[in-house]
């Protein structure tokens, strides 16, 4: 589904993210952790075209997404408030993007229902603009918006911060049905190796912009992953 | 204590988003700088001399006048004087007594731009009264009085702020006794004048203002250290929401959706709110080309100009900045399957909606007569054909981001000046008037509005083409649009 070729970032003569090889296949639930600056951010803008590649190329469902602009009909993502428009209402901003993703106000309302749960009743109804929200409650608007549309690709920044431990909780399930749908391909990345582990099926590990760690989940994964972590 | 507060100001002054633009922006800045400045100190030398030569007392004429500059003062402050309240949030916590943090953020603002700029015309003035062989202490006392007014005005400002539209309403009040002065049917200035002359003349009247103010800054004191709470004073104003659908731009398709956007967006932000007040200001602006009230102002050519104005003025103030009004979230719009077309389109119709409704406001000016209006007709029609076209262009070489929530920076950033912006504008006023001034000097007035208007249906009738370009501009700026907006000034 998502190919990297040789892909690469520098600032300034400093390569803040180097990736030679990377393929992500269709289904897949993929987890990125790393500490501050290992670039899992820099790898999402680069996926989602938001910079320039210094070096290579991300292909994206045989879509090179740095030349051409159709990957964008299928892939959603949320990586931080600048993807919430802060003087709508959380539901006039889902209609905006379900009008964006041709979906009527009906099958917007349709998927809205089924995470009610997940709003918790903080969202809907509440006479607040976005930009008035907690960053919580801000977050779960932008996840729940990502799913508007069917999307084959789904890519989550950080989802689990500034979540609350039920809604954390919620989320891994949305999150874990999402990777049970083999058309559905799954970015999510994480400080917190123990959330990565439970919602992936394959988790790299970043380090200073290099991967160092490629491995499919299973009950030693968290172990190892807390070693390479642990200094 | 006090030299730790400076020494934050000064380094938040030379770190701040502005200061850090090119060097030539800085010297072409520091020369307008210089330039205000002169002009001010020349108004305040020339003030005296040019009353004196039309036959009238300076002191007097000034002091009459007074009430209106006490007035007009206010509301610039009310509209543009912030009270910087986030930097006070840090400080709370730190063992820092209560009365200290008022009283510095209190004395900032007495150092601030809108108190000083009055010393550019006070100062000079008193100087050359003092000069032309005025009583000395009269004068300085007069001088300290006006200050204190000003100061009041700024005491004041810090009390209302965070008052929606007051200032339109001491703005209408000024109109309206403006122009009953004008009309001779009330005049206010015979009730005030005698308390400014009073200041002059007597030893005593200027400790009214003086008290005043005194007591104004211990009522502001109070009021603010009783407030210095998070969820009081410091508290972010948080509105009342309310979803609106507005279903029936949905038989729009694309352009619908983001007309939606649109109009929510200045609805709901004070920035935005901002720029449609500026351009009703813009509406009346004309006044003053066709009451003769300025001589210089008052021929063919200048109405012209006037006419561009009048029927352009949210056109001109909201269309320089698209899409920098999408600013706060374009990482989101780049990554959703936009339309440009759409995007361009539905900013182009709201501009050309607010023109048409504008001009359609602007018929009170049939009172001036057919061809004054026949003029902003004219205008407008240009406005739409080509100055539509051009703004947009220009906006998109500018990558100033837009914080919606202030009010400040409505009148022209000074990030937003760019060399490409500013050629790409040169036509917006002076093709019309060139057109105009050839085609009234070559045959009459009405060849040289009927060559203005055909430039704009042409101009009309490029419209795919100049969005196409603008497309263009838009996909090849985008890495470099995306950095610019994502540093928050």
């Amino acid at each position: 589904m998502i190919q990297v070729n040789n892909l690469s970032k520098t600032y300034n003569g400093t390569t803040v993210l180097k990736i030679d090889n990377l393929e992500i296949k269709k289904g897949e639930s993929f987890g990125l952790v790393g500490n501050n600056g290992a670039g899992k951010t820099t790898f999402f803008s680069l996926l989602l075209d938001l910079i320039h590649p210094s070096t290579g190329n991300i292909v994206n469902n045989n879509v090179q997404v740095n030349t051409s602009e159709n990957w964008k009909p299928f892939t959603a993502s949320f990586l931080d408030e600048s993807f919430l428009i802060g003087y709508l209402t959380p539901e006039e901003y889902f209609y905006f993007i379900g009008d964006l993703r041709g979906q009527n106000k009906a099958d917007v309302d349709a998927l809205l229902a089924t995470h009610e749960e997940f709003f918790n009743g903080e969202i809907l109804n509440n006479k607040k603009y976005l930009r008035d929200l907690s960053k919580g409650n801000q977050k779960k608007v932008g996840i729940i918006a990502t799913l508007i549309g069917n999307p084959e690709v789904i890519i989550l920044d950080e989802p689990f911060a500034n979540l609350d431990p039920t809604t954390q909780f919620r989320l891994k399930k949305i999150i874990k049905d999402l990777a049970d749908n083999p058309d559905v391909t799954v970015l999510v990345s994480s400080h917190d190796l123990m959330h990565t582990v439970e919602v992936s099926n394959r988790i790299v590990a970043l380090n200073k912009g290099e991967i160092v760690k490629d491995i499919q989940t299973s009950q030693e994964t968290l172990q190892e992953l807390e070693l390479f972590f642990a200094v | 204590m006090i030299q730790k507060f400076l020494y934050l100001e000064w380094k938040a002054f030379f770190r701040s988003a502005s200061f850090a633009t090119n060097l030539a922006l800085k010297i072409l800045m520091g020369f307008v700088a210089v330039y205000f400045i002169l002009i001010f100190l020349a108004l305040g030398v020339g003030a005296f001399y040019i009353l004196k030569k039309s036959n009238l007392d300076p002191i007097v004429t000034v002091n009459k006048f007074m009430i209106y500059y006490v007035i007009v003062d206010l509301i610039i402050r009310l509209l543009l004087q912030k009270i910087p309240v986030m930097n006070i949030r840090p400080l709370l916590i730190l063992p820092i007594k209560k009365s200290t943090i008022v009283h510095f953020s209190l004395g900032k603002t007495a150092l601030s731009f809108f108190n000083l700029v009055h010393g550019f015309f006070l100062i000079p003035f008193s100087v050359v009264l003092i000069l032309e062989g005025y009583d000395v202490l009269s004068v300085l006392l007069w001088f300290t009085a006006i200050f204190s007014l000003m100061y009041i005005n700024n005491f004041i400002n810090i009390l209302l702020s965070n008052k929606d539209n007051l200032f339109a309403i001491f703005l209408a009040m000024a109109a309206i006794l403006g122009g009953f002065q004008y009309y001779e049917l009330f005049n206010v200035t015979d009730y005030t004048a005698p308390f400014f002359d009073a200041v002059f003349n007597t030893y005593w009247a200027f400790a009214i203002p003086v008290l005043a103010l005194i007591a104004l800054y211990y009522v502001t004191f109070q009021y603010f250290k009783s407030n210095l709470y998070l969820d009081a004073g410091l508290s972010n104003k948080h509105d009342v929401a309310k979803t609106e659908d507005l279903t029936w731009l949905n038989q729009f398709g694309t352009i619908g959706t983001f007309l939606k956007n649109d109009i929510k967006l200045i609805k709901r932000n004070k920035r935005s709110k901002t720029t449609v007040g500026l351009s009703v200001m813009f509406l009346f602006y004309g006044f003053l080309f066709f009451t003769n009230g300025i001589e210089a102002y008052n021929n063919p050519v200048m109405h012209i100009f006037a006419g561009i104005f009048v029927s352009g003025g949210f056109l001109i103030t909201f269309g320089q900045f698209v899409p920098s009004w999408d600013s706060a979230y374009y990482q989101l719009m780049m990554t959703q399957n936009i339309p440009y077309k759409g995007y361009l389109s539905s900013k182009w119709w709201l501009m050309v909606i607010a023109t048409v409704v504008t001009t359609t406001i602007a018929s009170f000016y049939l009172y001036f007569g057919w061809q004054v209006y026949l003029t902003i007709v004219v205008g407008a029609i240009y406005n739409i054909g080509v100055n539509s076209h051009l703004v947009l262009l220009g906006g998109a070489y500018t990558k100033t981001p837009i914080d919606l929530s202030s009010g400040k920076g409505a009148f022209g950033d000074k990030k937003a000046f760019n060399v490409k912006t500013m050629l790409i504008s040169l036509p917006q006023l002076g093709l019309p008037v060139l057109l105009y001034w050839a085609g009234s000097s070559l045959a009459n007035a009405n060849v040289g509005l009927a060559l203005v208007a055909g430039v704009g249906v042409i101009g009309f009738a490029f419209k795919d083409k100049a969005f196409s370009m603008i497309e263009k501009i838009y996909k090849s700026e985008k890495y470099a649009t995306i950095a610019a907006y994502k540093q928050k000034s």
